[in-house]
């Protein structure tokens, strides 16, 4: 503890054991601990006690609309990818009240709403996922129009990134050029390196108030062959990709081919469950409503979460503009690939696999892409598997 | 006394007629002249001419027993009316009553239909100009058909 | 930066105005002095009806005039039948404006053709007070305007001043008619051919039910007009106004914040997709 004062850029190495200080070290300064916990089966993202309640020794096996957790044999923290959860869960909250009001007399009066400063510290976030809420950060505070809820809780956040050591099986940051190694947004970023004799993570501190954190948690400076060794965790990891996506030109790709037949394959498949949004770190798409209690004296209004699945998400005039299961998966796919790019400058996809995995009929956007892609060349796969199911799912 | 020849010349509908076809539609062409609340033609009656409105204005109607006289369309200056004397039956299909004052050159169907049948190149000018107009006349029909004004809910 | 946009502001109901059977316009002004930001032609409101919820609803007053909010709404559903039982005194919330506006500052110079089908008539509304305020800067002006039946047409009074006057050519028409009607009958694209406006020289803006939109727009093509020279006002379904619910997304456009009111060319392509 103490030494030589730490700057932004430094790698010190911390022992597994000294773990808990830095959890100890946030809630004695106001913190929330949030981080990856095993419930019902998977791995989520859940208020943390301690140490004790990260998934020490497990990992997941990740495919097509399958996902399962497996006991690793070994004690490593953050052996696996991503889960059903993404940290929008906490910036972006699925349902939040925006406002009520009181009637009264001659009408109504609207109450400012109460916003509470709550510290958060996210431990464990994935280069994927701070690509994914820097990619929030664009819509919701970068521009002309700012969410303060957002805004508050964005800057009330410390983040503890976790470098992969472990691709999962429906991963594809490497193609997204999003991981694995986090390289902005975070205040410390940990590489877990765990062999025979060692455990222990390289820490690189990432701000101010990273430096602050770590210097009541003991650390050492980190050794040439200890840094060596927290690189070679992630270069074996960004082999390992479970997919991969060219996304060479892709947004014209997809702009010149809104009638590919593709489409109908797909519609063929999609339930229009939604689910992919729901686990999409970068799907934002929200509901308002309003209502009032029994009496009509007081209202309330509250924006949830939704789904560009629905038919209520595009009704206007007595009709859904998109009524096809074609409609919307092609709007879900195109908007998270292509026309994303025209609004906010970047892709909509961070590769971190969560829709391939938990879409129910195994829907792989990488593969969806690739088939586009090459139905436009001289030998094209097959574009559908001789389908004849009506496109109006 | 004067001819139609240049009256029929400087009508929208026969714009770039070649001066000898425009000779033989004079000998098919009169003047004519209704006054507001006069019908020009009435639906069921035989279809023998066709007009091309000078000025004033002309309401397509059709009578539906329970609503009364319905407006269908309005054509006025620079508008051709009826096209029933092209096809057989040869019959009107709607009634076409003058809104106000309106002058027009009609033209009458036997005589042009026999011209026409006659002098192929004469038809074929007729039906380039008619077609332009039936087929306009069908994407307006078709637009009025889908009743864009009207309230969903 | 505005991290407020989703608070609605208490107005309240100045005047109302049976304008045809189902459609109403609604004066308002703001409950607490300070209004909200002047608006231009073409944006809208998200106006909220307590405890019932909130719709989309284009401004139709006159934007020199900011003292008064008019918005013409058609009772069509929930929020907007109850809309229709406020009366003067009445509390109304609004959040705005939003959106992009017709392009009266690049028209300037030129001659204006507006044309309107139906409701569409009350987002060009402003447009038509914003030049007739600045005639001079304008060429020739003309405004058509067509609606279902002759009791669905908005605005007549206004109409009538506007079509006595000599520095403006008013053409009307309606879909159907009885017989009492001595005006013209035919769809609002019949009455292009009668308006002798130069197509090299002209803004054209037009506003109206989506088909009508785009039968319009083939004719002012036809008749010689550029598409960079046309400007549409889109809808989609919206509840946030500002780009942030997503909903509104028409190819990469948010119509809330890209649009409503857009440059023809700009969207071409996406209109001929369909179901986007």
């Amino acid at each position: 503890m103490g030494g030589p004062s730490l700057q932004v850029g430094d790698k010190l190495l911390l022992e597994r054991q000294d773990l808990q200080q830095l959890f100890d070290g946030l809630s004695k300064n106001g913190y929330r601990v949030l981080g990856p916990t095993v419930r019902d089966g998977a791995i989520v993202y859940d208020e943390l006690g301690s140490v004790a309640d990260l998934p020490a020794g497990w990992t997941d096996e990740q495919n097509g609309g399958s996902y399962r957790l497996k006991n690793r044999g070994d004690n490593e923290l953050f052996g696996y990818a991503a889960g059903p959860h993404s940290w929008k869960k906490f910036l972006l909250e699925p349902q939040m009240r925006l406002w009520q009001a009181k009637s009264t007399g001659d009408g109504f009066e609207v109450l400012e709403r109460s916003t509470e400063k709550n510290l958060s510290a996210m431990i464990g976030v994935r280069s994927c996922d701070l690509h994914a809420i820097a990619i929030q950060d664009r819509i919701f505070v970068a521009g002309e129009y700012v969410d303060p809820s957002y805004k508050l809780r964005r800057e009330n956040v410390f983040i503890v990134a976790v470098n992969c050591g472990h691709a999962g099986g429906t991963c594809f940051c490497a193609s997204m050029k999003t991981g694995p190694k986090a390289t902005f947004g975070f205040d410390l970023a940990l590489t877990e390196v765990l062999d025979v004799n060692q455990h222990y993570f390289l820490v690189e501190v990432g701000t101010e108030l990273g430096a602050q954190m770590l210097r009541d948690v003991s650390h050492r400076e980190a050794h040439d062959e200890e840094k060596e060794a927290a690189e070679g965790v992630v270069a074996k990891c960004s082999r390992q990709m479970g997919r991969v996506m060219d996304t060479t030109g892709i947004k014209e790709l997809l702009y010149r081919n809104y009638d590919n037949p593709r489409w109908d394959d797909a519609a063929g498949r999609c339930l229009t469950c939604g689910n992919c949004t729901m686990v999409c770190p970068t799907c934002f798409c929200t509901t308002v409503e309003d209502f009032t209690d029994l009496s009509g004296k007081q209202a309330k209004r509250r924006r949830r979460m939704d789904v560009c699945f629905t038919m209520d998400f595009s009704y206007i005039h007595g009709g859904s503009i998109r009524s096809s299961a074609r409609s919307r998966y092609r709007q879900w796919m195109t908007h998270k690939l292509a026309t994303w790019i025209d609004q906010f400058g970047v892709s909509g996809c961070v590769g971190c696999g969560r829709c391939i995995t938990w879409c129910p009929v195994a829907i792989d956007i990488t593969e969806e892409a690739r088939i586009i892609r090459e139905s436009e060349s001289s030998h094209p796969t097959i574009i559908s598997e001789g389908r004849n199911d009506n496109a109006d799912a | 006394m004067q001819t139609l020849e240049p009256i029929l010349a400087e009508h929208p509908f026969l714009k770039g007629l070649d001066p000898q076809y425009l000779k033989l539609l004079v000998g098919c062409a009169s003047n004519v002249r209704f006054n507001a609340g006069q019908f020009i033609f009435r639906e069921g009656e035989e279809a023998n001419q066709f007009y091309m409105i000078r000025q004033g204005k002309v309401a397509l109607e059709i009578l539906a027993a329970e609503r009364g006289p319905i407006t269908l369309q309005t054509v006025g200056e620079g508008d051709v009316l009826g096209w029933s004397w092209l096809i057989p039956p040869y019959r009107w299909r709607f009634d076409a009553l003058a809104l106000e004052l309106t002058r027009a050159i009609a033209l009458d169907g036997k005589c042009l239909r026999q011209k026409s049948e006659e002098d192929h190149n004469l038809g074929y000018e007729l039906l380039k100009r008619f077609s332009t107009i039936i087929v306009e006349r069908l994407e307006a029909t078709r637009l009025q058909l889908l009743d864009v004004y009207r309230a969903h809910s | 930066m505005r991290s407020d946009a989703m608070l609605t502001h208490v107005y309240r109901v100045e005047r109302v105005r049976d304008e045809t059977y189902d459609t109403f316009t609604l004066d308002l002004a703001s409950s607490h002095g300070l209004g909200l930001a002047p608006f231009a032609p073409g944006q809208f409101n998200m106006l909220y009806a307590y405890g019932v919820g909130e719709v989309p609803i284009s401004i139709s007053g006159d934007p020199a005039k900011p003292k008064t909010l008019a918005h013409t709404i058609r009772a069509v559903g929930n929020v907007t039948k109850a809309m229709r039982k406020l009366n003067l005194g009445d509390k109304l919330g609004v959040r705005g404006p939003f959106g992009t506006s017709w392009p009266l500052e690049e028209a300037k110079g030129y001659d204006v053709a507006i044309v309107a089908g139906g409701i569409g008539m009350a987002p060009l509304r402003p447009s038509v007070y914003t030049v007739l305020s600045q005639r001079r800067e304008y060429g020739k002006v003309f405004l058509l305007y067509g609606a279902r039946t002759p009791a669905d047409l908005l605005y007549p009074r206004e109409f009538e001043q506007w079509q006595g006057r000599s520095d403006l050519e008013v053409h009307v028409t309606v879909d159907r008619a009885l017989r009492w009607w001595r005006g013209n009958v035919g769809v609002v694209t019949t009455l292009i051919p009668k308006a002798a406006f130069d197509p090299t020289s002209t803004i054209a803006m037009v506003c109206g039910p989506e088909v009508m939109m785009r039968f319009t727009v083939a004719e002012l093509q036809k008749r010689g007009m550029a598409e960079e020279s046309i400007y549409i006002s889109m809808e989609r379904n919206m509840k946030c106004g500002f780009g942030f619910c997503g909903r509104c997304q028409f190819g990469p456009f948010f119509i809330c914040k890209d649009g409503p009111v857009f440059r023809y060319d700009r969207i071409r392509q996406w209109l001929a997709k369909g179901d986007i």
